[in-house]
């Protein structure tokens, strides 16, 4: 009976502890929607918005937005994206917003379908996945509720939404071949490590290198590998190319993790890398810690993958709201590379994150 | 007396007829390498970026990055052998497991100039979380009667988004020498610490089942639990048990998994560990439905898989093709433990030995 009432008694504390988890994220959104922190943040954002949005709060129409992401634990990148956007839509700039989260795409699209009976004003969506998405965005249409995609492009026609907002995977990868091919190298011995095969920030930024590679006789992709965003895999990775004796001079590593895990293996091993070093390392995705490590010149590049992307749903809406015809469907945001030859501390403090 | 006591830790920790699996493997990855090129086996010593002599080599790398793997192996060992099931929540386990660490060092900043607590504080209260976490799907198989791997799903899927709660979505990095430790070098000491600290456990728990009745009372369970409860054993108390055990050994390869990169990521740390640990002991040839165990036999195949691993990359197979080859293993190893294809066998070794007879 003891034991029983201890397992019983277990299991409550785990619910209750899984419970306290949800009640924390739901009390973060009234806090950021405190008026005193809003004037703030809206001052790192175009300093247009700021009266636009204080202009439909108030003529005391709040804009109803549902906005619906993937889970925002995913990655540093993903956590940025979310609280960027959780932000921007508060109630002080004139929104009201519904946030739903989903690492698959019938999680997310039973939100969207529950959203849409809200009757949301507009659906903000980054899909987990790209099929599946036309039933529920006819729904939507159907309803009157205007859709806008952001990260992630979906196979739908383009007429079930207004626009869509997406990093350019292929720019961010030539920003960094291209810069890679400015530095002062005989040839170019290439360890590369990779993202989650087949995800759109692997293709891209793959896709860019191998390009490069096929066209030039002085670049050779030593080993190419995956290891799957994670820093670890890459560490072991790299470990095994040293301990094989293959030279190398560059580390393309797709994300910041990697990047890390792989200077991690060179440090264990003695080679030098960074400004002064002897092999060259580039990141991706422009984490704090990667734009730090540039900056001390351990590292030598690191690639944007804009994670703020909700000042640029907010310019979408604007022109909607005002009965504005939008010029492009497809919205490429702007992204920058950060090399050890040009980044400044300001460049840490706002692109980091 | 103490005969049985010798005979019993020989069974657990000698018996030589299961080591054939792993041994033969290795064997043939050593073979396999040797014929393909003699340079796998090369050792060097280096200097790292910090000045210290390292040991360097494929060899030492399997040491080094087979440690988590041999740690969990004796865990999950235990556990199926008490359970006849799986815990499936490990790598979701080390993902909180670190969290918590980096929690206690980090408090709530995301990177603090120095550490806010000492290591072992930070370790024990991870040892702590991780042994209740243990406790819970302990709880769920021995008292509710939950098949282990339905239990442990629960963890599987919950267990990274506690883990980013505990630190509430930040990654934080440990800017300290000290900790990078655990899972790199000491300085002075060639070998890396991952290495150590595996044989350490390994000393543990050969001491445990030496001294104690935990590994009898585990296959007793795991053999017949109804027999066994006759016998005065608590089945129940013996389950449980084995999830802390595993919950304490997810604590350990944690600290080493967060320690190799001083920080965390919580949805790809430790990611599909569950299924290398479970094949540890598979390769091992203990019985997944319980009983008998042989845990020198699921440590050695911790480290196989480890060499088979690093082999792959040596030979620069894409790291996405892994799972194929590991997938052959278990192919080969589940039709080889098949009753019809054991009883085929040892009727053929019977009929050879049965015509050299006759042709003697």
């Amino acid at each position: 009976m003891k034991k029983k009432f201890l397992g019983v008694v277990l299991s409550v504390a785990m619910v209750a502890s899984l419970l306290a988890g949800c009640g924390d994220k739901k009390e973060d959104k009234p806090d950021d929607s405190q008026t005193t922190e809003a004037p703030t943040d809206e001052a790192e954002g175009d300093a247009t918005d700021a009266p636009e949005g204080d202009g439909s709060a108030a003529s005391g129409e709040q804009i109803y937005v549902g906005i619906i992401n993937n889970n925002p634990n995913e990655s540093g990148y993903r956590t940025a994206n979310d609280k960027d956007l959780k932000e921007k839509f508060s109630e002080a700039n004139g929104y009201k917003a519904e946030f739903a989260y989903g690492e698959k795409n019938e999680e997310q699209i039973a939100s969207a379908q529950t959203m849409i009976q809200n009757g949301v004003d507009y659906l903000i969506l980054s899909a987990a996945g790209t099929a599946g998405w036309e039933t529920v965005l006819q729904d939507a249409k159907d309803n009157g509720v205007k859709v806008i995609l952001f990260d992630r492009t979906i196979d739908a026609p383009e007429d079930l939404y207004e626009a869509s907002i997406v990093s350019d995977m292929d720019a961010e990868g030539k920003t960094a071949v291209d810069w890679l091919a400015t530095q002062d190298l005989e040839s170019f011995k290439i360890v590369h490590i990779q993202g989650q095969m087949g995800s759109a920030a692997q293709v891209g930024r793959t896709g860019a290198l191998q390009s490069k590679v096929d066209a030039e006789d002085n670049w050779e992709i030593v080993v190419q590998q995956t290891a799957d965003w994670d820093a670890t895999k890459a560490q072991e990775i790299v470990q095994s190319v040293i301990d094989s004796k293959q030279e190398f001079n560059v580390i393309y590593a797709e994300n910041d993790n990697m990047a890390d895990g792989a200077v991690k293996a060179l440090d264990k091993n003695g080679i030098t890398h960074g400004a002064n070093g002897d092999v060259i390392i580039m990141g991706f995705d422009t984490n704090k810690f990667a734009l730090e490590a540039v900056l001390a010149g351990e590292w030598n590049y690191d690639g944007q993958c804009n994670p703020f992307q909700a000042k640029y749903i907010e310019e979408v809406i604007q022109k909607l709201e005002a009965g504005e015809t939008l010029s492009e469907k497809t919205i490429v945001m702007q992204e920058k590379g950060f090399s050890h030859e040009d980044i400044t501390e300001e460049d840490v403090a706002e692109y980091g994150y | 007396m103490g005969n049985t006591k010798s005979n019993r830790s020989i069974a657990l920790f000698g018996s030589m007829k299961q080591l054939i699996i792993p041994v033969a493997a290795l064997a043939v990855l050593i073979l396999f390498n040797l014929i393909a090129d003699p340079s796998f086996f090369r050792i060097g010593i280096e200097q790292n970026n910090a000045g210290n002599p390292v040991l360097s080599g494929n060899l030492i790398s399997i040491l080094d990055y087979g440690s988590e793997l041999a740690i969990l192996a004796i865990g999950m060992t235990i556990v199926t052998a008490a359970t006849g099931g799986q815990d499936i929540s490990i790598g979701s386990a080390i993902a909180i497991a670190g969290a918590v660490i980096l929690r206690i060092l980090c408090g709530t900043e995301s990177a603090p100039e120095t550490m806010k607590a000492p290591i072992i504080v930070a370790f024990l209260v991870a040892c702590v979380v991780s042994m209740f976490f243990g406790a819970f799907n302990g709880m769920l198989v021995s008292v509710f009667k939950i098949q282990p791997m339905v239990a442990t799903l629960i963890l599987f899927t919950a267990g990274r988004s506690i883990a980013a709660w505990i630190n509430s979505n930040r990654l934080p990095i440990v800017n300290e020498v000290e900790f990078t430790y655990f899972g790199g070098n000491i300085p002075g000491i060639a070998l890396p610490t991952p290495f150590f600290i595996a044989v350490a456990c390994v000393i543990i728990i050969a001491l445990v089942l030496k001294f104690t009745n935990l590994g009898l009372y585990t296959q007793a369970v795991g053999i017949n639990a109804k027999s066994s409860r006759l016998n005065g054993i608590n089945p129940t108390f013996i389950k449980f048990l084995s999830f802390v055990i595993l919950g304490l050994c997810v604590a350990v390869a944690g600290l080493i998994k967060v320690s190799r990169v001083s920080s965390i990521n919580y949805s790809t740390i430790a990611k599909d560990i569950e299924m290398d640990a479970i094949l540890a002991v598979a390769l091992g040839g203990n019985a997944l439905s319980g009983g008998k165990f042989s845990m020198t036999a699921s440590i050695l195949g911790a480290y196989v898989i480890q060499f088979l691993t690093t082999t792959l990359y040596k030979f620069k197979v894409p790291s996405n093709a892994l799972p194929a080859y590991k997938a052959i293993v278990v192919i080969i190893l589940v039709v080889l433990s098949a009753p019809v294809v054991r009883e085929k066998l040892s009727s053929f070794w019977k009929k050879i030995r049965v015509s050299k007879k006759e042709a003697s």
